[in-house]
């Protein structure tokens, strides 16, 4: 049940905003994250949970170079 | 470090025989939809944990939510996925087609339009869920009160992940290393799991849901296994931080308050559970009044062993005979992140 997508903020209104999924615009509880219009969120039932730091497949190249030194 | 080592070096583990638990459903899902069994040697078994919620809530609770559904000017909100679990005496799904008043929700931040439009009606809010849903619910309440709504209700079912696995660890000793949730510890942070990793010297890895996360984060256990570690790594940092979302935290803590909770199949955990704070029980809809001992749905039913990763779906005598995802006989088949459901679904594809 914790699935939580990836999308865009592309406008806020106080605690809410605008959330574009791949062309589906979404309206998002954003009280609990400092997002800006640009930024990319993770939402998790009509509420973005966090601001994503990268991309994904940045962090798993990120993670391959560094796996070596984190054991 | 590449795809291609990793798979070779976790395929070459030549150690003793081992269980890593999968704590959450969706990395169940990413497991099986990619086939990571087939990289693993005989001798490593991954388990599936207790992160799907609708499959710990009892059945007590679904009988709960019936009965406010049949309420005159009452009408029940829940997720789609609780539709189908079985209440002691029936699912939401088979009230609704008997006249109950129950609607799926996307959001709960729906009802603050529903609530507004028919302040005549009361809305009951199926909550469920772990840390990830619980700021959520937090959030709507904050609104409640901004706006002077009073026409909704939380039926709450709300679970705490590190007490649970406080659980398993203290019971379940040959489960040796876990794959800590990831869209949980977005909201706990991955700092939450150093006190279980040093206290029962198992190391956890916080994973994301691609297939690359969870090979990484097995190899990282395996790793840690070799050399006596027991750490706690967080190998999903674009989106979780060592510390949690505190936004999130906070606002949790600001209206529901930890207490023991009943777990389909395990029982009653300590501080397992999250309850509205005594001054916003007016917003309660009797959360606290279920019987803490649940009657047995179904005496052949073996979720709760599914659950705490004691057996597989397998070794349980009704699945895919007579607890199938269309006619399922308990939780576990039901949700879509349940660890029968996924099973039924993907297992046949593994065998081959």
């Amino acid at each position: 049940m914790c699935v939580a997508l990836p999308g865009k903020v592309i406008a806020t209104d106080g605690l809410f905003g605008k959330v574009d999924f791949q062309g589906n615009i979404v309206d998002v509880n954003l009280g609990i994250v400092d997002a800006k219009i640009g930024d990319y969120v993770l939402v998790h039932a009509g509420c973005a949970i966090e601001v994503l730091k990268k991309d994904k497949a940045q962090e798993i190249i990120d993670l391959f170079q560094e796996l070596e030194s984190m054991v | 470090m590449n795809l291609e080592t990793i798979i070779k070096k976790i395929g070459d583990y030549q150690g003793s025989k081992l269980k890593i638990m999968e704590v959450c459903g969706t990395h169940t899902v990413t497991i099986f939809k990619n086939g990571i069994r087939s990289f693993l040697p005989s001798t490593i078994e991954l388990i599936s944990g207790p992160g799907c919620p609708v499959c710990v809530t009892p059945p007590s609770y679904i009988d709960k939510a019936i009965e406010w559904s049949l309420k005159p000017n009452c009408i029940l909100l829940t997720f789609g996925d609780m539709m189908k679990v079985p209440g002691i005496q029936k699912s939401l799904s088979e009230a609704k087609a008997e006249g109950a008043r129950v609607e799926i929700m996307y959001s709960p931040q729906e009802v603050l339009k529903k609530a507004r439009q028919n302040p005549g009606i009361t809305y009951i809010i199926a909550s469920v869920g772990f840390e990830t849903t619980i700021p959520i619910y937090s959030l709507l309440l904050e609104q409640l009160l901004e706006n002077n709504i009073s026409n909704v209700k939380f039926l709450t079912a709300l679970r705490r992940i590190i007490p649970a696995l406080d659980y398993i660890c203290a019971t379940e000793s040959e489960i040796v290393a876990f794959l800590a949730p990831g869209h949980a510890s977005t909201i706990l942070g991955s700092n939450a799991y150093q006190e279980l990793a040093a206290k029962y010297h198992k190391p956890f890895a916080v994973a994301g849901f691609e297939a690359e996360h969870i090979l990484i984060a097995i190899y990282d256990l395996l790793r840690q296994i070799e050399t006596g570690k027991y750490e706690v790594h967080n190998l999903y940092p674009s989106v979780v931080q060592p510390e949690g979302n505190i936004a999130a935290l906070k606002i949790i803590n600001k209206y529901f308050i930890p207490d023991s909770a009943n777990w389909r199949g395990i029982g009653d955990i300590p501080e397992s559970g999250f309850y509205l704070r005594d001054e916003y029980l007016k917003y309660d809809a009797g959360s606290r009044e279920l019987p803490a001992e649940d009657k047995q749905l179904n005496s052949k039913c073996r979720c709760g062993e599914v659950i705490i990763g004691k057996i597989n779906p397998e070794q349980c005598p009704m699945f895919g005979k007579i607890c199938t995802p269309i006619k399922p006989k308990g939780p576990c088949m039901v949700s879509t992140e349940g660890t029968c459901g996924i099973w039924y679904r993907f297992s046949q594809r593994e065998k081959k």
